[in-house]
């Protein structure tokens, strides 16, 4: 290859000098990322791989599926609640388990709980340094700081001293030489915009993220009876609820439930007043920086989630937005059918495993997990030690999953674009608010701008949602219904030999799928399919390109050996990497090689 | 700061202790420190102002436990390049603090990344152990826990009564057994049951 066309409509071209970032150089954890650059510093052709939880299959053969949601909790630390309830949607799909009202609610809440937490910790604690720099906050005027933060917002903590004694604690942590979090960052590089007064202000609320998150995670430790591990239950679930009962132990009472909806007034107030303006008050710095669209102008897919009835998966029960969108037609919002063998199938031609036959997919349910670590004749190094992929050979341990062949993001953005395309006011109304008030396109929403801004709307849409459920609850609740879980179908006897089922989700990074098959009450295949593996897969056998590829393509770097416009466009995808080893290295590093096998 | 008033209005009361494990138990090594504070609740009744927690891989979650507590015990695997199964203390400003603006994934707001974001709102531990042992293997998808790190569990347990005993807190090896129902990991999950069923000849998946 040196000047290609990919079938999805991307000019390849590998003919520049090549540039890697990987853990060992820039970027830490499980990813790496290739690039070969032209004579201008332009992308012209991506090459994305990393290590993916691939093993979850083999954990969970012959065990019970009622444990199943257990396991995958523990897949990693972030998605922890996502997976579980994808999980138990699964078994129930299998054996055909109907829930209750108020245990849809809750589920609900939980979900919508995650989304606004991980939206926010997201925008604060890993994107917003990509956008902000700290360094610059310091030079900032605390008075025009102050006045800048009250022209966006009625959020009271702005006053000129608040920010002056904030700069005076972040003076001291920089010349006590420990950045801490802020330390590694590519401080003073030339893509940054925003002026100090906007750094300083985007600082203070990256501390006051922090210090609120952790009033979201009561939600989950009131409605999963424990946090961190919240327990899930297929059925239902696992909380008794009783409005007249008094103290802070045993079933839920009404002083919790108000506990819960305090939490979410409090959500709303901080993502309408301090979430939403800095969102538009940075991105309007960045208006010209309209890179990193890639695959999300061509093909998007959402499973929809948060069904607004117990048991009911359609589309029009479906609040987060369900479909396909092929080839930029808007006009037309594709259905999909999970349990389809011809919809969802994964290829291996470019990953490191092994199928009988590669030019063919597999549909989840039936497949399979057969490691084969080889590299490819241009690859440069060694097994051990890699100089440089061959994106023509097998380059990742990331499989890649095709809607009907087709290549497709998901995530927040890629939501927003079905929902708009389906005419949904509350999809598209604040979007087209948004980009009005920055004077901007809706074709700008095709950038990695627009996916930060989705996640943004999102979160609002989320946070206003808890609301709307926890109401629902309360009144359901208040009418005598207090029923949390169906155990009709407990017990093994009840289900019938040779089952298989499929849960899914909308995870805050994307489409999550689960696919289960049970023969005599144990697990027998169990896949799951996770947002990343959609938006980082390698190329197809086709030669289709992921999402993570294609939107790094175009992109002109300020310099390669800096390479903030590419973590700038990853981050902006949320991806969700190995998420396993966190151990500790006596320099303080995470352990974080790619693994080879 | 509140939180640092907080603690100075208790500080005639007894500091609250957080005993945390924390690490994937689905992959091998890296379950170290949760399988050791599994064991540590199994053994031991501690008195009201310790907790005893499962961090499992929870980043920033973990953050508001830091804050409701005075003194944190930590038990993780380390990768300090000594033999596998070699335990190591590691005390107050020796545990390293690391986060980074380059990091790619929250999924890498690892434990490092809780403690730094203590520090930012002053709720640093104003006592910190980390018990560590170093792991021999951290890439067998599905395995439990290898003999030469499963064999410290013990010892680990004992330096932590150490570390307990120095923090001015006794605890005490259970008189009755603790119900396998109490324990902190269940359905399936437990130390026992997710060996019995990890079976190497087919969960150890590498080429």
């Amino acid at each position: 290859m040196t000047n290609v066309t990919t079938p999805n409509g991307f000019k390849l071209d590998n003919a520049g000098r090549r540039v890697v970032v990987d853990p060992v150089t820039r970027i830490e954890g499980h990813m790496r990322v290739e690039v070969n650059v032209d004579s201008n510093n332009v992308i012209r052709n991506a090459v994305s791989t990393g290590t993916m939880w691939r093993g979850i299959e083999v954990i969970l053969k012959n065990r019970d599926p009622r444990d199943a949601w257990a396991f995958t909790e523990r897949i990693c630390g972030v998605c922890t609640g996502t997976h579980a309830l994808t999980s138990v949607r699964a078994v129930e799909n299998a054996l055909d388990i109907k829930i209750p009202e108020n245990a849809n609610t809750i589920r609900n809440l939980m979900q919508l709980a995650l989304q606004v937490h991980d939206h926010v910790v997201h925008f604060y604690h890993l994107h917003a340094l990509d956008w902000v720099d700290i360094v610059s906050a310091l030079s900032a005027d605390p008075k025009a700081t102050s006045t800048l933060a009250q022209s966006i917002s009625s959020w009271p903590l702005s006053s000129p001293g608040y920010f002056k004694d904030l700069q005076t604690r972040l003076k001291k942590f920089v010349e006590s030489g420990q950045l801490g979090p802020f330390k590694n960052g590519y401080w003073g590089h030339p893509a940054y915009k925003l002026p100090p007064e906007a750094n300083l202000m985007a600082v203070a609320h990256y501390l006051e993220a922090l210090d609120f998150q952790k009033e979201i995670v009561k939600i989950h430790t009131i409605y999963g009876g424990k946090n961190p591990h919240p327990n899930w239950l297929v059925g239902g679930v696992p909380c008794a609820i009783n409005i007249d009962g008094t103290g802070a132990v045993g079933a839920i009472n009404m002083e919790r439930l108000n506990l819960v909806s305090s939490i979410i007034d409090q959500m709303v107030t901080f993502v309408d007043q301090v979430y939403l303006p800095d969102l538009q008050a940075i991105a309007s710095f960045y208006k010209d920086w309209t890179y990193g669209g890639g695959l999300s102008g061509k093909s998007v897919m959402s499973y929809g989630d948060i069904p607004e009835h117990a048991n009911d998966y359609s589309d029009a029960s479906l609040k987060l937005p369900r479909g396909v969108i092929l080839n930029g037609n808007l006009k037309e919002v594709l259905p999909i059918d999970l349990a389809d063998p011809n919809q969802v199938q994964e290829f291996v031609t470019h990953s490191w495993y092994k199928y009988p036959d590669e030019t063919k997919g597999l549909h989840p349910w039936d497949g399979v997990t057969v490691p084969h670590y080889e590299l490819g004749p241009k690859s440069k190094g060694t097994k051990t030690r890699i100089e440089a992929l061959d994106e023509e050979a097998k380059y990742s341990w990331i499989k890649s999953p095709r809607w009907k062949g087709n290549a497709v993001e998901v995530g927040p953005l890629a939501r927003y674009i079905i929902g708009y395309a389906q005419n949904k006011a509350e999809f598209k109304e604040p979007t087209e608010k948004l980009l009005k008030d920055l004077g901007l396109p809706v074709t700008a929403l095709f950038s990695t701008l627009g996916r930060t801004a989705a996640r943004a709307l999102e979160a609002q849409w989320a946070a206003h949602q808890l609301r709307y459920f926890q109401d629902k609850l309360i009144a359901t609740l208040k009418a005598g219904d207090s029923s949390t879980a169906n155990v009709d179908k407990w017990k093994p006897e009840t289900w019938a030999k040779d089952v298989k089922g499929v849960g899914f989700t909308e995870a805050p990074r994307g489409a999550l799928g689960h696919w289960v098959k049970i023969k005599d009450g144990k697990i027998d295949n169990y896949q799951a399919v996770v947002p990343t593996t959609w938006n980082g897969s390698p190329r197809d056998p086709k030669g289709g390109i992921g999402a993570f590829e294609a939107s790094l393509l175009d992109t002109p770097m300020a310099d390669p050996n800096q390479p903030l416009e590419i973590l700038r466009t990853l981050h902006s995808f949320d991806p969700c990497l190995a998420c396993s080893t966190h151990v500790m290295s006596e320099d303080g590093r995470e352990m974080s090689k790619v693994t080879v096998r | 700061m509140d939180d640092a008033m907080a603690r100075m209005d208790r500080s005639a009361e007894s500091p609250r202790i957080l005993i945390l494990g924390i690490g994937n138990i689905l992959w091998a090594d890296e379950g170290f420190g949760v399988r050791a504070v599994e064991a540590f609740h199994r053994g031991f009744e501690v008195p009201d102002n310790v907790t005893v927690l499962d961090g499992g891989t929870q980043g920033l979650y973990l953050v508001n436990f830091l804050q409701e507590h005075d003194h944190l015990l930590v038990f993780d695997a380390i990768d300090y390049g000594l033999p596998p199964g070699t335990l190591k203390r590691i005390d107050g400003d020796e545990v390293p603090k690391f986060t980074g603006a380059k990091k790619m994934s929250l999924h890498q707001t690892g434990f490092q990344e809780v403690l730094s974001a203590a520090d930012l709102l002053g709720a640093a531990p104003q006592r910190l152990t980390l018990i560590g042992c170093q792991p021999q293997d951290l890439e067998d998808w599905g395995g439990a826990l290898t003999p030469p790190v499963k064999a410290r569990i013990a010892d680990a347990l004992a330096l932590a009564c150490d570390v307990l005993g120095e923090w001015g807190v006794a605890v005490a090896p259970r008189k009755v057994p603790l119900d396998p129902a109490q324990g902190l990991l269940g359905h399936d999950i437990d130390h026992d049951s997710y060996e019995r069923r990890a079976d190497p000849a087919t969960t150890t998946v590498q080429g």
